[in-house]
């Protein structure tokens, strides 16, 4: 039998190893590992090797750290135990994220078959004939998926998949000679890359804002259209969980007008076989592999932007696309309209591999249920947070209207009870053995707000676990407003003096311009 | 097993009974239901997907994945020659296990009240890239070389508002393709770049530089050594002629070879940019790029970077570290389409491996790689030389790569290379197709992994197929 969690939290406490920083470990002389020295016959033939650099040979070694391989080994450990990844908590909290289980057996391919950790992207594509099949297949499936015609795997993560579609707009209206095509539309809750993307791709950027709805009028997102419309970059449901239902609209009048329709699919886990690119009549749209489809994060990547598109962008994307002629995979470079490449090789097929398998590993089938529950998922954990003290649910249109896979939330009727907001109620999140949640993206429209995403990878106990600690405190924030206070009181650090550091001053990036900054001599 | 009882052992709420708990609490009869509310039923799907049919089980899928990677040869059953931007090198066995550590491999973007490691330990890779780069400043990493080299430009250009770069003919051609995207601009590109002549190692022509550079130009980039391996001995007076017209001088590196190679910043780059995955990372199949910027302290570079930085403070407890998000504002996440290009999800797991690397070889362990890289490989360039018909195109010191050319062979870079696949070897990277007027060149790429044995194959190898 399941413990109560509403009322038995854990006793958590993260470990806290009040590690040194790597140069204060620093023994002169101490080795962390020996490499390999040239051969005897190899020395005798061509000498030192290094004097041929003549005046650009180093004079003063690099100030590294010397440090032995077990005091390496166990100042890595214990930072890795001071994070707090979605292995070890129920990471609902970053919401927009998906912070999906991502299988053992994926890594453990990825990471250790020499099929892919030692093959070297330049090889004759002969030699890589399973890469390229694998990334061939996942074209197909992600096709399906989205009802678009073509896929790329080549950028790093969902940004730059962005930005690779905001330059395929660009390449598109040039290949036509419309040149006067040099503004983007996109809405306040979708992602910023929506936003800066296309302005590093030198368009300009409008930012429609949401009205009571959640979403932008469909009045004032036709005022914005003109000639001068190049595209739109928007997400669906954005990052509030409202899935906008006239975005047909939006796109038949952006169409209307001339400008193409990128979708921002990085919320898609809400409606995987259920909604697609196809039938909202977009033109390209992105995928995160490493959300959606369950490769991890990283600590921020490597990742894979998919991006997809219909038949008459084609010859804009990037190269090289991999094609298969009936018995062998090949790269063609051969499309003369690309955009080129936003980033280099086959880009992180790890990444890909991983999706791959995960895919196989669900189906058609599976791929929808993982939709329905996380969705289901979220509906739930609605019902429950409704009920703590303090939570407001903006746009919440009462009886009949429900959020796909994510809430953004509030905090502000907390704040007005009881002074304490958002980021008060997040420090204590981690004293429970919780990843603190995600705010929201700047600026915040919804006051006070946090976001969490339940995706299917969670049980019904961890969600009743997440909204039980919430709940307590919420109560703590009411009735003992002192332990608020002073959180976290469990976690590897306190709460920092300067979470966000303008002051020139006060910055120091580096161990170097820490120690000049503090007046201390390296 | 009926496919409809399906449980899946990712997704735990899948269990039917637990399913209808849940909707009995949401107040509905069929999941189906919170979409039906929520997406109008035109723009639902009504069709099934045509996928692959599932492989349910982990051994299988196992077993599946295994038999597709298996179909690709690989540079441990294979000698590996190539490099061009991800060349084969020493992991230490500490880099996989510290990448492989769950907490690091499933962590994203806590603060670091709960993530306090992870923020150190990126904190520490822009610390020991510093010191390798003999640089003040960097961001958490980039995607990948070639995106750095191509930020660095954008950042050169808002510092001082000019709209040329001058880049080397013959750049590292992948980084040259995202390059000219990166500048590109609507109507028209707002960042020209305009190539510099090389010679045939891939050296900088000074006349060319000192006829094409003029107050338009933003910066000079150089890569050193090489996209062709060649040390760029005119590296300083390069640097003088771009800082003498005002421009910024960006310098790309492969950082594998500071331990023995002087760092830009002391000839006079501005920027340092490249590609860290030769710290510690695994071929990859390209997968384990990452990108770096290092700078001076100085606010005039700080306010340009445009990822995020992560900065050393103070807590409320006395002499506890923490960090904060440095000139947040900066950045994509902070004011959107006002920021300083875009920021997202790069390579932050690659970045912590690389600062394992430094801090696991230490001062002297870079310098003794470098030495045995440039022994290795300049070993490896006298014994191909020797070959009939077969030139090695140096025109100077070079660092880990070399032109070779075979012209006088007869035969082409990819009938070479097809032959030396019988031997397992994967002979150099064809350059024929992007530098034609090189004819039939090929770079090849020697590093520490390469033995002196592994080298006297490959010219054993490669002699057998020019002569035959």
């Amino acid at each position: 039998m399941s413990r109560d969690r509403y009322s038995r939290f854990r006793k958590f406490h993260q470990a806290k190893w009040d590690e040194e920083i790597i140069f204060e470990l620093s023994v002169p002389g101490e080795r962390g590992v020996l490499v390999p020295k040239a051969e005897k016959e190899v020395a005798a033939a061509v000498g030192d090797g290094v004097s041929a650099l003549a005046g650009l040979k180093r004079k003063k070694a690099p100030a590294l750290p010397e440090i032995s391989q077990m005091r390496l080994n166990r100042h890595y450990l214990r930072l890795s135990q001071e994070t707090m990844g979605t292995d070890v908590n129920i990471d609902i909290s970053q919401g927009t994220c998906t912070m999906k289980y991502s299988p053992k057996v994926q890594e453990h391919m990825a990471a250790r078959h020499p099929g892919i950790t030692e093959v070297h992207p330049l090889q004759d594509p002969e030699t890589m004939q399973g890469i390229l099949e694998i990334i061939y297949k996942t074209e197909q499936i992600m096709k399906e998926i989205s009802g678009l015609d073509y896929f790329s795997f080549q950028p790093g993560g969902g940004a730059q998949a962005v930005y690779t579609n905001a330059s395929i707009i660009r390449a598109y209206h040039q290949s036509r000679g419309d040149l006067k095509r040099d503004e983007i539309i996109t809405t306040m809750f979708s992602h910023p890359c929506d936003a800066a993307t296309p302005n590093t791709a030198g368009f300009k950027v409008i930012t429609l804002m949401p009205d009571e709805n959640g979403f932008p009028p469909i009045e004032a997102f036709k005022a914005a259209l003109s000639e001068r419309t190049a595209g739109i970059m928007i997400t669906n449901p954005e990052d509030t969980g409202i899935y906008n239902p006239r975005i047909k609209e939006y796109v038949d009048a952006a169409h209307a007008v001339g400008a193409l329709c990128s979708y921002d699919q990085a919320n898609a886990n809400a409606f995987l076989g259920i909604a697609r690119a196809h039938e909202a009549g977009f033109d390209m749209c992105h995928f995160n592999m490493h959300k959606t489809f369950s490769a991890p994060h990283g600590c921020m990547g490597p990742a894979t932007g998919a991006v997809g598109y219909r038949e008459f962008l084609r010859p804009f994307m990037p190269v090289p696309r991999v094609e298969f002629d009936g018995s062998r995979y090949y790269l063609d470079y051969n499309c003369p309209q690309s955009i080129g490449k936003t980033r280099s090789f086959l880009g992180n097929f790890g990444v890909v591999l991983k999706s791959y398998m995960w895919i196989m590993q669900h189906g058609a089938e599976g791929l929808k249920e993982a939709a329905i529950c996380s969705v289901l998922n979220n509906n739930y954990m609605m019902q429950k947070l409704k009920k703590v003290p303090g939570v407001v649910m903006y746009y919440d249109f009462g009886v009949g209207k429900n959020r796909l896979e994510q809430v953004r939330w509030s905090w502000e009727k907390l704040q007005q009870d009881t002074g304490f907001g958002t980021t008060d109620v997040n420090m204590r999140l981690s004293d429970f053995g919780i990843q603190h949640y995600w705010t929201s993206h700047h600026p915040w429209v919804v006051p006070e707000p946090f976001t969490l995403e339940p995706c299917e990878s969670y049980s019904k106990d961890d969600l009743d676990e997440y909204c039980g600690v919430l709940a307590e405190i919420s109560r703590e924030c009411y009735e003992e407003p002192e332990v608020i206070k002073g959180a976290p009181h469990n976690g590897p650090t306190h709460r920092v003096k300067h979470m966000e550091i303008d002051d020139e001053e006060l910055i120091a990036v580096t161990w170097r311009q820490y120690l000049k900054k503090k007046g201390l001599k390296k | 097993m009926n496919k409809k009882q399906i449980v899946y052992p990712y997704i735990p709420n899948s269990v039917p009974e637990v399913k209808a708990e849940m909707m009995k609490v949401i107040g509905i009869n069929d999941p189906m239901e919170l979409y039906e509310r929520e997406i109008p039923e035109e723009l639902r799907f009504k069709g099934e997907m045509q996928l692959p049919e599932p492989i349910y089980d982990e051994y299988s899928i196992k077993r599946h994945t295994e038999e597709l990677l298996g179909k690709n040869k690989n540079a441990q059953d294979h000698l590996c020659f190539l490099g061009a931007g991800c060349a084969p090198h020493f992991v230490p066995a500490l880099c996989d296990e510290v990448n492989g550590r769950g907490e690091f491999l499933t962590a994203y973007v806590g603060e670091s009240i709960a993530d306090h490691g992870k923020w150190q330990a990126l904190f520490e890779y822009t610390s020991l890239m510093a010191e390798l780069c003999d640089m003040d400043i960097l961001s958490i990493p980039m995607y990948d070389g070639g995106t750095a080299a191509s930020s660095s430009v954008r950042m050169a250009n808002r510092i001082n508002g000019r709209g040329t770069v001058l880049v080397p003919e013959k750049m590292n051609p992948e980084n040259m393709l995202i390059m000219k995207n990166y500048t590109n601009s609507m109507p028209e590109p707002d960042i020209k770049m305009v190539t510099i002549k090389c010679d045939g190692a891939g050296l900088i022509d000074l006349d060319d530089l000192r006829s094409k550079i003029s107050s338009d130009v933003c910066a000079v980039f150089i890569e050193n050594p090489t996209y062709l391996g060649s040390v760029e001995v005119n590296a300083e007076a390069i640097g003088k002629i771009a800082k003498k017209a005002g421009a910024e001088y960006i310098v790309y590196v492969d950082p594998i070879s500071l331990g023995v190679m002087e760092a830009p910043a002391n000839y006079g780059a501005t920027i340092t940019c490249g590609d860290f995955h030769s710290l510690g990372m695994h071929l990859g199949a390209g997968g384990c790029q990452g990108g770096f910027i290092a700078t001076y302290d100085d606010m005039k570079y700080i306010s340009e970077f445009k990822d995020l930085m992560y900065g050393l403070s103070e807590t409320s407890v006395e002499g506890e570290y923490g960090f904060g998000e440095v000139l947040y504002g900066r950045t994509s996440y902070g004011s959107r389409d006002k920021a300083n290009e875009f920021t997202g999800t790069s390579t932050g797991l690659w970045a912590i491996t690389a600062g394992v690397y430094l801090a696991t070889m230490g001062p002297q362990g870079m310098e003794e790689v470098g030495t045995t890289i440039m022994q290795r490989s300049q070993y490896a360039a006298q014994k191909i030389s020797a070959l009939p018909g077969v030139e090695v195109k140096t025109g100077g010191p070079f660092f880990q790569e070399f032109v070779v050319n075979f012209d006088m062979t007869g035969k082409t870079v990819a009938e070479i290379n097809k032959a030396l696949l019988g031997y397992k070897i994967f002979g150099g990277k064809d350059l024929s197709l992007d530098f034609p007027a090189m004819g039939q060149s090929a770079l090849y790429c020697v590093t520490e992994i390469h033995t002196q044995q592994d080298i006297d194959k490959l010219v054993y190898a490669l002699n057998g197929v020019v002569s035959c």
